[in-house]
């Protein structure tokens, strides 16, 4: 028997496999395809104090090896999550994190506020990256001064476990991990999508109404992983890797650069049943390298 | 209950230069199909498309386990999915989204566009099988791409029109006699490019009949998930994979 049990600053995952916010929906959305509580978390979509109705349609381009998304942060508003979503998917033996966003810091403190009182949920994603509209606070994510400003604001205002979920559009990613440490950030995630751009060269046009977007998939992950291995060796709280993960091997790569839980993204998308795949090819890893603990595999990157 | 599913190519029947059935084949059963829905395929051996291709399902026989597709190849992954050969294995995720309503014991005007003729043959035997009158109209620009006559000719009255006047009518779809006397209708069903949906809405509409579209919206997850396929609604933006891809034309905002 492997021991996948991870530890996020206290709050224990049953395993590291967790997903990704703006994959995965609330979970439900996946009932007919996987079993929920073999996840070791859920990230569900991005939620702001106001409902939203997102950018223009078209929000998504295909790219090599990956996808460009412009969604803009389509939600209902955290209240009407604490009131019908979050009842119908409490019972399910997963960690549920809501993902929090706002375009001021007031925003974002009203919805952790709101959240510090539901019962059930353990933990929340501070999301300061979102790169497609200004709500997401990716405004917040690119300066050090403001990530620590937001991330001390939402501390105070919750008292569970806060992950800041960090942007890859920034010139040094450490930096700003280094600062949410000190505000009081008990873990990190890593990468959301990054700041990309597609045009049809036919019709001169972009092909997002937004006309930038986020990229994920593929594409990212050698970028993800170097940013996963630069926090890893600037922080010391723990970190949630993600950035095109597509299957066992890749979550073993980002635990090997330092994650110590990963989130499945984009993969999703193409195999409604990967997240639990995922879980199932760590633990054969785990059996095939002789480890008993899953936990050894986080920073375990030789280098010399 | 949604279900991913691997099938075998039985055969991909070319019916002219741009479109062909797509037959798949599995070794279990197959889920319960509604005019209307469709499935996410993921192309096979093409590292080159990341994504899924969400398709209508065209026909179904549970006895022989068989799912067929009307597909036009219009990008990379619909000529890939045209070129495979008997035996390969296809990856589906489906029943998807929502379906047309059927009627009963009522006269239902079926109006078609391009590959947005896909649902129709299972529309027209569940409306056939409910005591409903079926009338088919089918658009296109020449007689080469009217397809599928023989089959949609047994469930209903078909009609057509080409934009070079080589089969039925010439003209454009909206503009076919039949709209003369639409007041006959009870409903109309659509499906096909949006210009031609949204002006076949808008006669509906005029003579007070109701009309239901399936949009055809770029996707990526098609379960209601990555929110990247919405269409404005009077109720907010509504995602097309999950809440759609069938529509009531008054609901929409196009």
């Amino acid at each position: 028997m492997v021991d996948l049990q991870v530890d996020i600053a206290g709050l224990k995952l049953k395993n590291p496999v967790t997903t990704a916010s703006g994959t995965f929906g609330f979970g439900e959305e996946f009932v007919d395809f996987i079993d929920l509580d073999k996840l070791g978390g859920i990230f569900v979509k991005g939620l702001t104090i106001k409902s939203r109705e997102g950018n223009d349609y078209p929000r998504m381009a295909e790219t090599p090896s990956g996808m460009l998304n412009a969604v803009g942060l389509q939600n209902k508003g955290v209240d009407y999550f604490i009131d019908s979503i979050y009842p119908r998917i409490k019972h399910w033996d997963t960690e549920i994190f809501p993902n929090i966003n706002g375009s001021v810091i007031d925003d974002y403190i009203a919805v952790a506020e709101k959240l510090n009182e539901v019962k059930g949920i353990n933990g929340i994603e501070l999301n300061i990256s979102c790169p497609n509209v200004k709500e997401g606070g990716m405004a917040f994510g690119v300066s050090c001064p403001s990530a620590i400003a937001v991330t001390k604001a939402v501390r105070k205002a919750y008292d569970k476990t806060l992950i800041v979920k960090l942007s890859p559009n920034v010139t040094d990613i450490a930096e700003i991990a280094k600062g949410v440490e000190g505000a009081g950030a008990d873990s990190v995630s890593l990468v959301n999508t990054l700041l990309g751009m597609a045009i049809d060269a036919k019709t001169k046009k972009p092909l997002l109404s937004t006309i930038t977007g986020g990229l994920s998939g593929p594409a990212i992950k050698p970028i993800a992983l170097r940013m996963v291995w630069q926090v890893y060796n600037a922080v010391k709280i723990p970190i949630v890797g993600m950035g095109g993960i597509m299957n066992g091997n890749d979550a073993i790569e980002f635990m090997l650069a330092g994650s110590t839980a990963i989130q499945v993204g984009t993969a999703n998308f193409i195999d409604p049943q990967v997240s639990e795949k995922i879980v199932d090819e760590i633990e054969q890893y785990c059996i095939s390298n002789g480890i008993s603990k899953v936990t050894d595999l986080i920073g375990g990157l030789i280098t010399e | 209950m949604k279900r991913i599913q691997d099938f075998s190519v039985i055969d991909t029947l070319w019916l002219n230069s741009s479109s062909y059935i797509l037959i798949l084949k599995s070794e279990t059963s197959i889920e319960k199909i509604d005019p209307g829905n469709f499935a996410e395929i993921k192309i096979p051996d093409a590292a080159d498309i990341f994504l899924r291709r969400p398709i209508s399902v065209y026909d179904v026989d549970h006895e022989k386990k068989e799912i067929s597709f009307y597909i036009k190849a219009i990008g990379k992954g619909t000529s890939k999915l045209g070129s495979l050969l008997p035996g390969s294995k296809v990856n589906i995720v489906y029943p998807l989204g929502n379906s047309y309503t059927p009627v009963k014991n009522k006269n239902a005007l079926i109006v078609g566009g391009g590959s947005g003729i896909a649902p129709f043959k299972l529309l027209g035997e569940q409306l056939r099988g409910l005591g409903s009158k079926v009338t088919y109209l089918f658009g296109a620009r020449t007689s080469e791409e009217i397809v599928l006559t023989d089959v949609f000719s047994k469930l209903g009255k078909f009609n057509c029109t080409t934009e070079d006047g080589s089969l039925g009518e010439k003209g454009l779809v909206t503009s076919h006699s039949i709209f003369k006397n639409i007041k006959y209708f009870d409903i109309v069903y659509t499906c096909g490019p949006d210009p031609m949906m949204k002006a076949i809405a808008k006669i509906a509409e005029n003579n007070n009949i109701r009309c239901e579209a399936s949009l055809e919206n770029m996707m990526a997850c098609g379960i209601g998930v990555c929110l990247c396929c919405v269409t404005p609604t009077i109720r907010g933006n509504a995602v097309v994979c999950s809440e759609g891809p069938v529509f009531q034309s008054t609901d929409l905002k196009w």
